[in-house]
């Protein structure tokens, strides 16, 4: 189909246009950010003058190749107008993270205000990082294995008990008030009997964040199928459609709204699950990692399992957001996010 | 205005149709919604509805939608009984009710695509994009169109199934008056095109005389057929033509809306509003 739609502006409803910005005021702003990092930068070498070298230089190669990298990006955003408008929004937040950095750093290799070691400085954080990243990166591989066999699992009971409970009523009838009883239940608090009744803790991990993710899941879908506006599901009757066509082509797309809310709601849930598990019986993945790091008092590892496990789950909560996206493409301009 | 002759709408008849309804307040008997309905359409006839608030005008529109059962009476579709919803009887309520999740050209193939024909009658909903004058907007979604181009895909999603019996249930109802106008000739325009037999219930007298060959008056509690009034008006017609204004002046009266004097007492068909 050709996308002629799309220029007849009289009835679409398009967002505003970003109001156009004056190079020098962007200019202006992104030396500010510059001058942030290079403040950073000054701060950390004051700071770590103190701290053996081999682990503050990381800190002091990132600080630097952040401030080339907004230094180079300064100029070009004159000639390349979709850069401009990414650092014009960016801008006050790198900003704001670069001061952060710096006051965390004062704080701790500074002026010591935290005791150590349970504190360590961003330079200490970075070097655990990159000098444990073999066994970062295996704990997190495991941990994503873990994570998407529970989740996926879950997913699935979810969507199937949560539209038979939401299409029949009397599924619904029997099924919701288990559902009420058992569902509020923390997965976790299931820890001690999945362990004296599964084969192995792997397995006992995935049922337990399969009944994390089922919950939530099968709550927002039945109550999504439920609410189905009946008019949709009268006026498809009378266009000639059967049960299946009443269920997969108007019910399901009408709660998929819902449906994502419960695939977010469940995602976290899942989340909660995999670090318990991982600290309390498997014995791999980055939960596990934190708590042996801390057993050998290395704090730093801690914190460095704390910043790679903020980098893995929000890059896989922005993964279903894009999905959402994708999928609820009519939703755009109905509803805001 | 092309009229043709073999007309794609059958016969409608309803025989001493009874519908009640479980009383809310009343755990014991059952309030009677329809009582003792019987009327004939001719095939390819547009037959409006009017009558006041709960006289059970959109269940009737149910029941031959086949969306509710009768507690007693025949429906008859040519010499068939209803049972059930089916595509050969289409519904259009006064919202539209689009699939919001669906463009407009996947509302309209909704028919084609329920009963499995979409791969042989492609090329059809090309046809009722044109028809309904929508063509440049098959790929927007529900929520970007008026409230008058909504209906005309409401329209063209329930004729792509060539519909033996169209209901309208105030399709017409959420629109202001203008398009409400425009629409009219439009509703008139696919109906003289395709000759579904049409039954449009409607609250407006004027769309009721303007659009249809006779006339049901409704009165409520229990809803029966007061009159049934034949619009002897040749088409197109004009709103403003004497013999326009006089038959409006009739039903007003019938109504007891045509104002001066009030409703007389004790009139046990005094419509309650």
């Amino acid at each position: 189909m050709t996308p002629r739609n799309g220029e007849d502006g009289t009835a679409l409803i398009l967002p505003p246009k970003p109001r156009p910005v004056s190079v020098a005021a962007s200019l202006r702003t992104l030396s500010i950010f510059a001058g942030s990092v290079a403040f950073a930068l000054v701060v950390h070498l004051m700071v770590a003058r103190n701290e053996p070298l081999l682990e503050t230089r990381f800190y002091s190669i990132f600080l630097g190749s952040v401030l080339l990298i907004a230094v180079i990006t300064a100029p070009a955003q004159i000639v390349w107008p979709r850069l401009r408008r990414f650092r014009q929004n960016l801008h006050p937040i790198l900003t704001a993270a670069a001061l952060l950095f710096c006051l965390w750093e004062v704080i701790t290799s500074g002026v010591r205000l935290l005791p150590l070691p349970y504190f360590p400085s961003p330079p200490k954080v970075l070097y655990n990082i990159i000098n444990d990243r073999v066994l970062l990166f295996d704990s997190t591989w495991h941990s994503l294995l873990l994570l998407l066999s529970g989740y996926a699992l879950g997913v699935i009971a979810g969507l199937i008990t949560g539209l038979c409970i939401g299409w029949s009523p009397p599924v619904r009838y029997w099924g919701m008030p288990l559902l009420k009883v058992v569902g509020p239940i923390p997965a976790t608090a299931w820890i001690p009997l999945a362990m004296v009744v599964s084969p192995s803790t792997m397995f006992s991990a995935v049922a337990l964040i399969a009944l994390a993710v089922w919950f939530p899941v099968t709550m927002l879908t039945a109550s999504g199928i439920s609410n189905t506006r009946a008019s949709y599901l009268d006026v498809a009757r009378t266009l000639g459609a059967g049960r299946g066509y009443l269920i997969f082509r108007v019910a399901v797309p009408a709660a998929l709204p819902n449906i994502f809310i419960g695939l977010f709601m469940g995602l976290g849930a899942s989340f909660l699950t995999l670090v318990v598990a991982e600290t309390v019986g498997v014995k791999s993945g980055l939960g596990w990692y934190v708590s042996w790091a801390q057993g050998w008092a290395e704090y730093g590892k801690v914190f460095a399992a704390l910043v790679i496990m903020a980098a893995f789950f929000s890059t896989i909560m922005t993964v279903l957001f894009k999905v959402r996206d994708r999928m609820l493409v009519w939703q755009k301009g109905v509803i805001k996010w | 205005m092309v009229m043709t002759a073999d007309a794609e709408g059958s016969t409608l008849q309803l025989r001493d149709v009874r519908k009640s309804f479980p009383d809310p307040g009343d755990p014991v008997n059952r309030r009677l919604v329809l009582s003792g309905i019987s009327v004939s359409l001719a095939a390819g006839e547009l037959v409006s509805l009017i009558g006041p608030s709960g006289c059970g005008k959109s269940t009737l529109l149910r029941l031959i939608a086949g969306l509710e059962t009768p507690d007693s009476g025949e429906l008859l579709i040519g010499t068939e009984a209803i049972r059930g919803p089916s595509a050969e009887r289409g519904l259009v309520f006064q919202d539209p009710n689009l699939f919001h999740w669906r463009t407009v050209r996947r509302n309209i193939e909704a028919g084609l695509v329920a009963r499995g024909l979409l791969q042989e009658k492609k090329t059809e909903v090309d046809e009722f994009m044109r028809l309904v004058e929508l063509e440049a907007f098959a790929k927007a979604f529900p929520h970007h169109l008026s409230g008058g181009m909504a209906q005309r895909v409401a329209l063209a999603r329930a004729l792509i199934n060539h519909p033996k019996v169209l209901l309208l249930d105030e399709p017409l109802g959420a629109l202001d008056a203008f398009t409400r106008m425009r629409m009219q000739d439009e509703v008139l325009r696919l109906w003289s095109a395709r000759r579904s037999t049409t039954l449009l219930v409607t609250h407006d007298i004027d769309e009721a005389i303007y659009m249809s060959d006779r006339i049901i008056i409704m009165t409520s509690r229990p809803g029966r057929i007061d009159q049934i009034i034949p619009v002897e008006l040749d088409r197109p017609r004009h709103r403003s033509n004497p013999e326009f204004l006089q038959l409006r002046g009739e039903i007003l009266n019938l109504l007891h809306f045509a104002g001066g004097e009030r409703m007389k007492s004790g009139n046990a068909n005094v419509p309650v509003m």
